[in-house]
């Protein structure tokens, strides 16, 4: 059996609404009207030992249910799940002592303490022994760069360095699977590489299942060997980033450098069976279906007109992949 | 056992930072110390008949009342609303630890230090400063007895309640409501206001059944002297009866309430 089974999971939430003003609101004294909420309706999928998956969909489309669920913290309304042979809302307890948990907007360490205190309080949650806690903090503070961060008081550090001490905190009991919702959030260039660049080794050297929930696909690019895009509680495609790319997007973007100022339309009325999509400085891009037109053969429209200096073939960035992607499932 | 302990200490260690807090709240007991003093002595006064409560005991249970006052479950514990106001109970729920036991454990810090920080100053002036008329008594060492197992049984009490209106707040998502009622009952129930024995008869007997009274009446009672030692036991038992009560209910509450958990903010 896989170690992450979801079968058919179902949740749904009530939501109270009700229109602006005071009028209304005095109605809602009397009259609350509900709206159902479908979070989750049949959501199924498994996952292996090791493996490191990228959760996709937009927002309130059921991602950060998915993962409440699976840590036992929601109980669904329907459908089954299983996480190393165990129902987490059933043996919450023995469940979550091997399941690791960042959730990217929240925060697991007491604000005023410093982040060393925190640390020693889950050391006696967990019930880690002096000897394994040592070596899983000494591991941490080097592997995240915690050196000097850890007596101070949380509410002084910056986000990139709380969330590397999130990171931290999540993971000195050594939990088998880990889930981090969205834990890049926020952070700059620096912090998202090193916090990257730790998940993908964590995962590699430990063997740590990962489930990544995330809107920064560039983490998804370079972490994930699998994707799930979710949207209106449904699982809607399923596979290697490139199956991905592919079903959604079979075109490729040429990006030529011409010699000289030309107006975008003569650009774009030089070549036929090809797009022009951004035309800025001299770049012109071009998205083309290689089945049916060759580079070479744009190459050659375009150099009847044009003096060519630079020339670059690749996939259409991420971004573009899926915002199609979302536009063409409607979610 | 030891993560129970770790997170006593650890809000230990947050609610010592606060030793500005603590002077004032001392000067604030202090005032309102002397203010109810004189009132009951202008009472006393003012009557011939003799009382349930000597006006040198029902001054001891004022300073009682005064030094313990941090003790009183007044309102849930605010952090632990935060959390579940703002949705971070998500972690809470990932620890493995039973959730009501934390709960309780964060409870007793959160009653106990600010009660130690500001019992000891109080205690000392009204024992050994203030003149006589005006002072708190040693009692015997029985009474003494008395007094400290009847206090660890409030305390227990106190937390039971605060851990309720913890849990309150799976339905109701905001504190204030609830921590606005329980201080008006608490002042009144717990012989905060007026000394219990103060009360008319038929009021003793609705009183002595509320688990209010537990709170802080029956220690302070010990200590003045009001109730003998020898009866400790019938209190304790009283308190105690009413904890289990308050903890078995709070712990199926939260069963209920989990089940309908709600990770507001997404």
């Amino acid at each position: 059996m896989a170690q992450i089974v979801v079968h058919n999971l179902q949740k749904t939430f009530k939501v109270a609404r009700r229109q602006a003003g005071l009028w209304q609101a005095m109605r809602g004294l009397v009259k609350r009207e509900y709206t159902l909420v479908r979070a989750l309706d049949g959501v199924s999928f498994e996952i292996q030992e090791g493996e490191l998956v990228g959760y996709l969909g937009p927002n309130g489309a059921g991602k950060s249910t998915t993962i409440k669920i699976l840590s036992g913290i929601l109980l669904p309304d329907g459908g089954d799940c299983w996480v190393m042979g165990r129902i987490p809302w059933q043996e919450r307890i023995s469940h979550v002592r091997e399941l690791g948990v960042v959730f990217g907007q929240r925060s697991q360490l007491w604000w005023d303490l410093p982040v060393i205190d925190s640390f020693e309080l889950l050391r006696d949650i967990y019930q880690l022994s002096p000897g394994d806690y040592r070596t899983a903090l000494a591991e941490l503070v080097d592997t995240l760069e915690l050196g000097g961060l850890l007596d101070i008081p949380v509410r002084q550090l910056s986000l990139g360095q709380r969330m590397r001490c999130e990171l931290a905190a999540a993971l000195l009991h050594r939990p088998r699977i880990l889930f981090l919702d969205e834990p890049t959030i926020g952070l700059d260039a620096v912090s998202k590489l090193m916090v990257r660049g730790f998940i993908g080794r964590l995962n590699r050297e430990k063997g740590t299942t990962v489930i990544l929930t995330t809107h920064d696909l560039d983490d998804v690019e370079a972490l994930c060997s699998r994707v799930m895009v979710i949207g209106k509680g449904k699982i809607l495609m399923e596979g290697s980033l490139k199956e991905i790319r592919r079903q959604v997007a079979h075109e490729r973007r040429l990006i030529v450098e011409l010699d000289g100022d030309h107006p975008a339309e003569v650009v774009a009325g030089q070549v036929l069976g090809a797009q022009l999509v951004r035309w800025e400085g001299r770049q012109a891009h071009f998205n083309f279906q290689p089945d049916r037109i060759t580079p070479v053969e744009l190459l050659t429209q375009l150099s009847a007109r044009f003096q060519v200096r630079d020339v670059l073939i690749k996939d259409p960035p991420l971004e573009e992949v899926i915002s199609q992607l979302y536009g063409e499932l409607r979610i | 056992m030891k993560a129970y302990r770790s997170m006593v200490k650890m809000r230990l260690l947050l609610l010592l930072q606060y030793r500005a807090a603590a002077l004032a709240g001392i000067a604030t007991q202090l005032m309102w110390g002397f203010l109810k003093v004189m009132v009951l002595q202008a009472f006393y006064l003012a009557t011939n008949e003799p009382q349930p409560l000597a006006l040198e005991q029902a001054v001891g249970y004022v300073w009682l009342g005064q030094a313990m006052l941090r003790m009183l479950p007044w309102d849930g514990d605010l952090e632990v609303q935060e959390l579940i106001r703002n949705g971070n109970v998500a972690y809470e729920l990932c620890r493995p630890v039973d959730l009501y036991g934390l709960w309780y454990a964060r409870a007793l810090a959160l009653r106990a230090a600010p009660t130690i920080l500001r019992a000891v100053p109080v205690f000392a002036l009204a024992l050994y400063v203030l003149p006589e008329s005006y002072a708190l008594r040693m009692p015997s060492a029985g009474g003494l007895l008395a007094w400290l197992l009847a206090t660890v049984g409030a305390l227990l009490l106190g937390c039971a309640m605060t851990n309720l209106m913890n849990i309150s707040m799976f339905w109701t998502i905001s504190g204030e409501g609830i921590n606005r009622l329980m201080p008006a009952v608490i002042v009144v129930f717990s012989g905060m206001l007026v000394p219990l024995p103060l009360f008319p008869d038929w009021a003793q007997r609705v009183l002595e059944i509320l688990p209010f009274a537990g709170l802080m009446d029956t220690p302070a009672r010990f200590f003045v002297g009001q109730l003998a030692p020898s009866e400790v036991w019938v209190f304790l038992t009283r308190q105690f009866v009413w904890t289990v009560v308050l903890v078995v209910g709070g712990r199926w509450l939260l069963r209920r309430g989990l089940r309908r958990v709600v990770v507001q903010g997404g």
